[in-house]
């Protein structure tokens, strides 16, 4: 059947029944042919609207050109001027609300599936053996940056490709952040797309430096003072975990997602060569609604378990992305919206047994424009469960904020840091990322990182 | 990497290393902890630090071979290393804020049991290295588990040793021991600081608050990240969530809510994990799991917990040496020790209900 220019080339996916028992990668992406095919709907715009959806601006109508000439070379290298992650971005970018949501394509019909090919021509390079060239001249200047996840990694990546001396350093004993302790892997494979990233960043002259927790092992005065720093960019995220404060929450069963998909993720506990225990229930509450929640709910079910999505709004206020709602309906994800949790039940050994919630009903919009949930009158009702998972999002680690003197944080605990630059009040220090905004998207913390790193060589080069 | 420069055996099952890990040792202080791991596939494990050299850039660390990753550990030599080595984490002791002078006017008592006079050393020496003097008792089961007696009465104005069984030092536990000084002798302190397995310092926290004593005790609950991102070391103190890694480990042992950290220490303890154990190793089980120790000697029995889906064994994460030792002060004390703990007679482990049990909520290393 012939296919209009109005719909994109569907990509190929797991089936549903299969991926839920298993952490394969769900997405298995486009091939030359698909990639190709889709870059030839690309209209070339002269004003690139996508660009400007885009926060680290990647040439997009550039590197597609060459796609639709099968040059994939050639994308990779335009894509490389501007990412240091783009196997990562093709996966984990919200495209939908930025540059495809742009896509004049997208007025009538599909946009162009910007992130699949973006994907497609990373994953390419990689298999190819591509890797992006430095061609400056050291400039013998030492910056610190805290913190390997995303906004880390693209800052130290442009300050390399600039010609500074960089030194990444990490809490973990792996590098990648968010990347690696977070994204589970049926989304983001670590050893096919992380690692060989990161192995990019290396490739650079970035130095990595693992189990350093900056403000104990070592603090930012002594980087300037011992150490012979220049500059520091702090990019060390929000990993702190929320919870609710309802009754229970401190049974054995109750855990935050952070915990639960640090130990699925970052420890390979789903993995039997691996050490560390996960603890697995049959049947499985996981409170939240976003792209965190999604991951935990997507892991337990692969686990083994019934896994139920209690979320106290409705289904469009639903933060987490579409395609990942979609993909946790489809593996048999059970939603159960307008429901607010009130209290977790235990057994006289402490163990969960199961969840006390009431029914909710959408009132007035409220600051956040969305429709505030209000509680039905004597609508208490309880889900059994043996095992609960908080995903209410994260704030900033203040382990950095309290022990570097002159550093401004915000009420949220968050880093104060120019938009613009990444500057912080204090001289010499940029920041970027999670740690400034609160819990964001990998696509913005890399737009952050990508503005210290030039807010950093403006500062170092007068 | 992080190689093991020295390594010595303390007592049957009790390892002590000293590990080259210089950006640690320049900054650490006493009361603080770092995070082993072995190797790729090992798990994180906290581990309270013993003793440090600045100059040599050295970490002493001990830990008891109560579970796989330990056992794993106890097989590593000198000029092998850990992959990974992090740290300190946590904040040091409150005593290090105060002054000279201010440590000198306090009548201090430090309470050890077991594995737990490792985290309790370095705190007595600093204070000795200060011209202060401080007393401690050292609590174990019996004699072959007293640890650092001569390292500990180098530093220590006083050091008592208890044994439960009366085979060495003072017969009773460190409650008996803490009620001896204080109401027979007439000894008077203005703190106590109790380390050792929570039950232990749930009974030394119950006794001091009789006696109007301020004590302080080092938590070291289930652990990831060590870092305040993983949450699973929370516990109640005074009705607030705090997170052990972060905000402590050390704290008010008046307001800690005892009985829920015993509740939430035995997370990977299942009895269905049990059952498997015993369908994977049969009745070879029985002492030989590695989990269980040996029950009739020592009792040192910990973390048989299991991945449920992966039949996977846990588990050295929340092993805690400090926490191994049945030094604690309340077997005899009190009947109602074990009154969370579900007792599964089925179980191949349960050979001796009173100590296993009482092992089971310990952790292995700090």
């Amino acid at each position: 059947m012939a296919r209009t220019k109005l719909e994109k080339i569907p990509v190929r996916e797991q089936e549903p029944k299969v991926r839920a028992a298993n952490f394969d990668e769900v997405c298995l992406g486009y091939n030359l042919e698909e990639a190709t095919a889709e870059a030839e709907r690309c209209l070339g715009c002269k004003k690139p609207k996508c660009v400007e959806g885009c926060p680290v601006s990647i040439d997009i109508p550039g590197f597609i050109s060459h796609l639709k000439e099968q040059n994939v070379e050639k994308a990779f290298e335009v894509i490389s001027q501007y990412s240091s992650l783009p196997a990562v971005c093709g996966r984990v970018c919200p495209q939908e609300s930025q540059c495809e949501q742009k896509c004049v394509r997208g007025v009538k019909g599909d946009a162009v599936s910007i992130g699949k090919l973006e994907r497609f021509t990373a994953d390419w390079a990689e298999a190819h053996n591509i890797h992006p060239v430095l061609s400056c001249e050291p400039k013998h200047k030492k910056v610190a940056v805290i913190g390997s996840g995303p906004a880390g990694l693209t800052c130290a990546g442009d300050l390399a490709k600039a010609g500074y001396d960089v030194t990444i350093f990490e809490a973990l004993h792996e590098p990648g952040g968010v990347l690696v302790y977070g994204i589970p892997e049926f989304r983001l494979p670590k050893k096919g797309v992380v690692e060989p990233e990161i192995e990019n960043v290396k490739r650079l002259g970035v130095k990595i430096e693992t189990n350093v927790i900056i403000g104990k092992s070592v603090t930012i005065d002594q980087l300037f003072e011992e150490e012979g720093f220049q500059a520091v960019f702090i990019g060390s995220g929000a990993g702190l975990p929320k919870f609710m404060g309802i009754p229970g929450e401190n049974a054995n069963g109750v855990f935050s997602a952070n915990e639960y998909l640090t130990r699925s993720n970052l420890m390979k506990a789903f993995d039997d060569h691996y050490d560390t225990p996960i603890y697995q229930g049959k049947k499985i509450i996981v409170v939240g609604g976003g792209n965190v929640a999604m991951d935990a709910a997507r892991t337990a079910l692969r686990l083994g378990a019934e896994v139920h999505i209690v979320y106290r709004r409705s289904e469009t206020e639903l933060p987490a992305r579409a395609e990942e709602v979609h993909h946790a309906k489809e593996e048999g994800i059970i939603f159960n919206l307008l429901t607010n949790p009130r209290e977790i039940l235990t057994d006289e050994t402490g163990q969960v047994t199961g969840m006390v919630c009431a029914e909710m009903e959408l009132g007035e919009p409220d600051e956040s424009g969305r429709r505030r949930p209000v509680e039905k009158k004597d609508s208490d009702f309880t889900i059994a469960a043996d095992m609960v998972i908080m995903a209410l999002g994260t704030s900033p680690n203040p382990l950095i904020s309290s022990t570097t003197k002159g550093l401004e944080i915000n009420r949220r605990k968050c880093i104060v840091a120019d938009e613009a630059n990444g500057q912080t009040s204090r001289k010499g220090v940029f920041a970027g990322g999670d740690a400034v905004t609160g819990a964001a998207t990998v696509i913005l913390a890399m737009g952050a990182g990508k503005a210290a790193a030039k807010g950093i060589d403006a500062y170092l080069s007068r | 990497m992080y190689p093991i420069l020295k390594k010595r055996r303390l007592s049957d099952q009790i390892y002590y290393m000293d590990i080259l890990a210089p950006r640690t040792a320049r900054s650490c202080q006493p009361g603080q902890f770092v995070i082993v791991k072995i190797d790729e596939a090992g798990e994180r494990i906290p581990l309270t630090i013993c003793d440090y050299d600045r100059a040599q850039g050295t970490v002493a660390i001990v830990f008891q071979t109560v579970g796989a990753s330990t056992k794993r550990m106890a097989l590593l030599e000198e000029g092998d290393s850990f992959r990974d080595f992090a740290g300190p984490l946590g904040c040091p002791s409150e005593l290090i804020h105060k002054t000279p002078e201010e440590l000198r006017q306090m009548n201090l008592l430090f309470v050890a049991g077991g594995v737990g006079t490792a985290p309790v050393y370095p705190q007595v020496k600093w204070l000795h290295e200060q011209g202060v003097k401080a007393d401690c008792i050292i609590g174990a089961r019996n004699k072959s588990l007293v640890i650092l007696e001569q390292e500990m009465k180098q530093v220590a104005a006083n050091l008592y040793v208890a044994t439960d069984d009366g085979s060495y030092g003072f017969h009773g536990n460190v409650n008996d021991q803490i009620k001896e000084l204080v109401q027979n002798q007439g000894h008077t302190y203005d703190l106590v600081v109790a380390i050792g397995p929570l039950v232990m310092m749930k009974f030394v926290s119950i006794l001091t608050k009789e006696l109007q004593i301020p004590t302080v005790v080092s938590m070291n609950p289930i652990m990831v990240d060590g870092t305040g991102m993983c949450g699973a070391c929370r516990l109640s103190v005074g009705g607030e969530i705090k997170f052990a890694c972060v905000d402590g480990p050390e704290f008010d042992g008046h307001l800690v809510d005892f009985d829920q950290a015993i509740k939430r220490q035995a997370i990977y303890k299942t009895e269905e994990g049990r059952a498997l154990l015993k369908l994977q190793e049969g009745k070879t089980h029985h002492g030989g799991c590695g989990q269980c120790g040996d029950h009739e000697h020592n009792g040192n029995a910990t973390n048989d917990s299991i991945h449920n889906k992966t039949g996977k064994i846990n588990t050295d994460n929340n092993a805690d040496i400090k926490n191994s030792s049945n030094s604690n002060g309340n077997t005899k004390n009190s009947p109602n020790s074990n009154d969370n703990i579900k007792n599964n007679s089925n179980s191949t482990c349960n050979a001796d209900n009173t100590i296993h049990n009482d092992a089971h909520n310990r952790k292995e290393a700090h």
